[in-house]
Parts: C-alpha cells; sequence; structure tokens
C-alpha cells in the first residue's frame, strides 16, 4: 500500500473515529514522522484530518460536515466560522461550544479522560440565573401594579428590586 | 496600590520555606481558567470588546479580600523587563507577557496569587505554594473562584464544564503543577525511566526552562493534561500520589548514590560550590547547573538547610531580566554573566559552610572551608 501523501511505501498504519466515521490513513515514515504520528505524545487523528493539511487528504476529510466554501457553518454569537476552528483549534466564544457541538465532540474524545463534566458547578452562576429570573418577576408585577394604580404595593415591588440590584 | 518594584523587593512566599518534607519538591501550583459567558474570548474580541470584559473582571479581582493593597496592572503599562520579570516568577505567562492594551494581571502581594485577566481565557487565575501542597493551593483558589462568581457570570455548560478558549482546559479548567527537583535521579541515569512511566499515565513533563526532557538545573514540571470527565479532587490526588511517588525514588536515588559512592558525591558538590563561590563570569545554565548540585548538597546536610532556600532564590535572581532589573539597565550578555557571578558570589558569602565535610567516616576530613583565600598575614 502506498503511502497517502507521497508514492512511497506505507508502514505505518491508522485507523480512528473521527467526526463518528471509521478514518484510515496510511503513510511512510518520513511523512509519519513529518506530521507527527509517530510521536508518542502526539496528536489524533482527527488533529491531522482536521488541521492544515485537509486539503491534501482530499477526500478523505470528505464527509458531511466538511467546511467547505459557501457552507461554513458560523456561530450565530460572534461569527467564529468551523474554518476558523479548524486553522486556530480554539473557539471565539462560549456560544460556539453550542454552535459546533457536533464538531468538537470527537475531538475532544482523544483529549481528555472523560467526554462529560466531572467536579465544581459554579454556585454563583446558579444564584445569578436565579436572580435574574426573580427580578423579571418583579418587574412584571411592578408594571401591573403600576397599570392598575395600585402604588402602595408598586412602591414595596420597587423596593425589593433595588435590594437585588448592586448597589 | 503596590508598585512594581515593592513588589518584586521581596521573594515570594513560596519561594522561602519550600524544604519542608522533600527536598525534591520546589512548589505547588493550581491554575483555574475562566471565561465571560457573554463576552467573545480575548483572542477573538474586538479591541472595545476586550477593554469592555477588562473594565468589568478587573474591579472584581482588586476587591477580592485577599487583593488588598495588591499590584494590579495593565499590561500596556509594563515595560518588557518588568513583564519578562513576572514570567521569570511564574506570575505571568510568556503568552500573557506578550500582550498589551486590553490586557491586565492582578498579583497578591506575597505573590501567593496572580489573576490574569484576557490571557487566552478572561481569567487566568494561580495559586502558588511551597512544597506539596496541591490541595490546599486548590482550595484556596476555589474559593476565590465562587467569590468571583457573586458578581462574574462564567460561562459554563452543563456537559462540558467551565467553557475555556482552548478545548484542551474545557471542564475543570484546571492544571495543577509541581516543580520537582531531580538531581539524584538524573546523576543515577534514571530520570529517563521515571519520566516515561509519569507520561505513560496521562501527566504532562517540562523542565523549568526549555520544553523537553533535557532540563537545566535538573528541575522539572509535571502536570495534568487532562481537565474533563474527572473532578478536581481526583486530578489532584492521582497528581499528588505521582509526586509522592517520584520524589520517593528521588530519594531512594539519592541515598543510593550516598552509599555507592560518596567521595563522587561531594565532590561533584563541592566542585560546583567551588565554581559558584569563586566564579566571576558565568552564564545561566553553567550556574543553574551547579546551584542544582549545592541545593543537592543543603538536602544531604553537606551545607546547612538554609542551603536550599538560598539556590531556589538565587535560581530566580540570576535570571536576565532579573539581572537587568537589579542593574538598572540593559545588559549585554557578556555583562550578564559578570554580574550573575558577581552576585552568586555574594551570596554565598553567607553560607556557613564551615561542616562541609564528606558524608564518609574514612574520608580525611574537608578543609575548614575559608570564605576569604588564605591571604591572611
Amino acid at each position: 500500500m502506498k503511502c497517502d501523501f507521497c508514492d512511497t511505501k506505507a508502514s505505518v498504519f491508522l485507523t480512528q473515529l473521527v467526526e463518528g466515521q471509521m478514518k484510515k490513513v496510511s503513510l511512510c515514515e518520513t511523512c509519519a514522522k513529518e506530521r507527527g504520528v509517530t510521536d508518542p505524545t502526539g496528536f489524533s487523528l482527527a488533529d491531522l484530518l482536521l488541521g492544515g493539511i485537509t486539503g491534501e487528504l482530499g477526500g478523505l476529510s470528505g464527509g458531511q460536515a466538511a467546511g467547505t466554501p459557501g457552507g461554513t457553518k458560523t456561530c450565530p454569537a460572534c461569527g467564529f466560522t468551523l474554518e476558523d476552528l479548524r486553522r486556530v483549534r480554539r473557539f471565539g466564544c462560549a456560544e460556539c461550544y453550542t454552535a459546533f457541538r457536533d464538531e468538537i465532540s470527537p475531538m475532544l474524545r482523544g483529549m481528555h479522560k472523560g467526554a462529560s463534566h466531572v467536579g465544581k458547578v459554579p454556585e454563583g452562576l446558579m444564584a445569578l440565573q436565579f436572580k435574574h429570573q426573580r427580578l423579571q418577576d418583579l418587574r412584571s408585577r411592578l408594571e401591573q401594579a403600576v397599570a392598575s394604580e395600585n402604588y402602595e404595593e408598586a412602591a414595596g415591588i420597587r423596593d425589593e428590586i433595588h435590594t437585588l440590584l448592586p448597589s | 496600590m503596590m508598585r512594581f518594584s515593592t513588589l518584586i523587593k521581596n521573594p515570594a512566599d513560596w519561594m522561602a520555606g519550600g524544604q519542608a518534607e522533600h527536598g525534591a519538591v520546589l512548589t505547588s501550583r493550581i491554575r483555574l481558567a475562566r471565561n465571560l459567558r457573554r463576552h467573545p474570548f480575548p483572542g477573538w474580541a474586538k479591541r472595545e470588546q476586550r477593554t469592555a470584559a477588562l473594565d468589568l473582571m478587573r474591579p472584581s479581582v482588586e476587591s477580592l479580600a485577599v487583593m488588598k493593597d495588591a499590584f494590579s496592572q495593565e499590561l500596556s503599562d509594563l515595560s518588557s523587563v518588568q513583564k519578562q520579570v513576572l514570567v521569570e516568577r511564574h506570575l505571568v505567562s510568556r503568552e500573557h507577557a506578550a500582550r498589551g492594551e486590553g490586557s491586565a494581571v492582578v498579583i497578591e502581594r506575597r505573590q501567593s496569587f496572580s489573576f490574569m485577566i484576557n490571557e487566552e481565557d478572561h481569567l487566568r487565575m494561580q495559586a502558588i505554594r511551597p512544597g506539596l501542597q496541591l490541595s490546599s493551593a486548590y482550595e484556596a483558589l476555589t474559593a476565590l473562584d465562587t467569590e468571583l462568581e457573586a458578581t462574574l457570570e462564567f460561562a459554563f455548560d452543563p456537559s462540558l464544564g467551565y467553557l475555556t478558549t482552548c478545548p484542551t482546559n474545557l471542564g475543570t479548567g484546571l492544571r495543577a503543577s509541581v516543580m520537582l527537583h531531580l538531581p539524584g535521579l538524573v546523576l543515577s541515569d534514571q530520570i529517563g525511566q521515571v519520566l516515561q512511566a509519569v507520561g505513560k499515565i496521562g501527566l504532562a513533563v517540562r523542565g523549568l526552562y526549555g520544553e523537553g526532557t533535557e532540563s537545566l538545573g535538573h528541575l522539572y514540571q509535571i502536570s495534568n493534561q487532562s481537565s474533563l470527565g474527572e473532578s478536581e479532587e481526583t486530578i489532584i490526588r492521582r497528581l499528588e500520589r505521582v509526586i509522592g511517588q517520584v520524589a520517593q525514588h528521588e530519594q531512594n536515588a539519592r541515598e543510593k548514590l550516598l552509599e555507592d559512592d560518596p567521595e563522587m558525591v561531594a565532590d561533584k558538590i563541592g566542585r560546583a560550590y567551588g565554581v559558584l563561590r569563586h566564579a566571576h563570569i558565568i552564564d545561566s545554565k553553567e550556574a543553574l547547573n551547579h546551584l542544582s548540585l549545592l541545593r543537592l548538597g543543603g538536602s544531604l546536610g553537606l551545607f546547612p538547610a538554609d542551603t536550599i532556600v538560598l539556590c531556589d532564590t538565587l535560581l530566580m535572581d540570576i535570571q536576565p531580566a532579573h539581572l537587568q532589573l537589579h542593574a538598572v539597565r540593559k545588559l549585554s550578555p557578556e555583562e550578564r554573566d559578570a554580574i550573575r557571578a558577581q552576585i552568586v558570589r555574594d551570596r554565598l558569602q553567607y553560607l556557613n559552610s564551615s561542616d562541609n565535610s564528606t558524608p564518609s567516616a574514612d574520608a580525611p576530613p574537608a578543609d575548614p572551608d575559608s570564605a576569604n583565600p588564605p591571604d591572611e598575614p
């Protein structure tokens, strides 16, 4: 079998699940070394396929999620594209993780001990969300109270809103 | 607000007092990565967005009780030497030092906590402690993180955990790392084996100065790589267990060396001391390697125990930016080597090495080391 990158005889064969599909790559020793495949601390096949050399591999990466020109996925919150993600291997904002969830899950598997979070959960976040909810409730009650000219109740609600807002 | 000169004047708390149980463990560091929920990550944010995020985070960080009278600066207000000094002290990352406007650092006055704002992530907070103290460093830092959560809304996903710019930090956002001094394993040629074993269980090993296993001063950093899928406690417990084992191997190697060839050990250490004590030109590499041996001498009882702290402090003070700061001007490499040698000579003067004897009973007693050359009348 020949190397996927040059015509030399391949001696390194990789099979891995990438984006939920079985992918195979054959490389000669030189190309394998160049691409860090033989490096024990090295990268997963996903890196090889999703990385800057996708073009060379041609058909290999042409699967469903390919960010081909014209149809590039974009994060609605920050405008970061799938192309950007593949190029810099970083995200643009927190929302990107939702926008590109399908693409990143295989990439995460080789990287960490697990695929989902175990550990600290921000209490503050929960408290904040609760507070936002409470403020919304109070504000709509305030509106109602004002609309029904119930000013005494409105004043009480207003005071309560003030205690929730940062000074 | 604390001034740079005041901050740097004293060695960090964690630099003095690392000799506790293991001479092999210098410091423990915990880093947590956090991002704001509704702001683009620093690397992707436009300038105004980055500034807006900074203006939101900085007051929150500064108002932490522990940050009373802290050092707080925007990176653009620091000179390149000042930034480099902070890098050499591990208070700021190399990447962060390259940043300017829109990025800041807030450092606790005793240098035990350092918060980088708009690094790769919005917030990179760090706690450093002497010796093997990962758990207590984590406890302290997570408490500050929780305090910040009251005013900052961090990006968090129930299944992916804390969301970070780079997916390698997802989940806990935790990087726990320990700095080790392993001359015994290096001298007995066991270091490769030990580090390979550490690598196999998914921990990263780095030399202190420069990547790879070729390390200066026999200093190594071991840290977790995976941050997702395991709790903070699990990650830290595993690391502490491994570090305990490595430290034990180091201890065994030292004992074996002393048993097998006490004169060779004493000779190496004595020569290192001789060079450091009398050299007038010394480059960083040579100095680090000799200081490493002298530090070993401190642990083995060939030199007084305070040698270890002296070496750890010198390790920092002979770095290029520290030298330039000390000299208050830009130095050529040749000038640096001369000033470095001078600082080392001066400091070693105070080392009371009168009990610098060979560890072997049948060896001739070492010279009662004369701090001054024997040219008295």
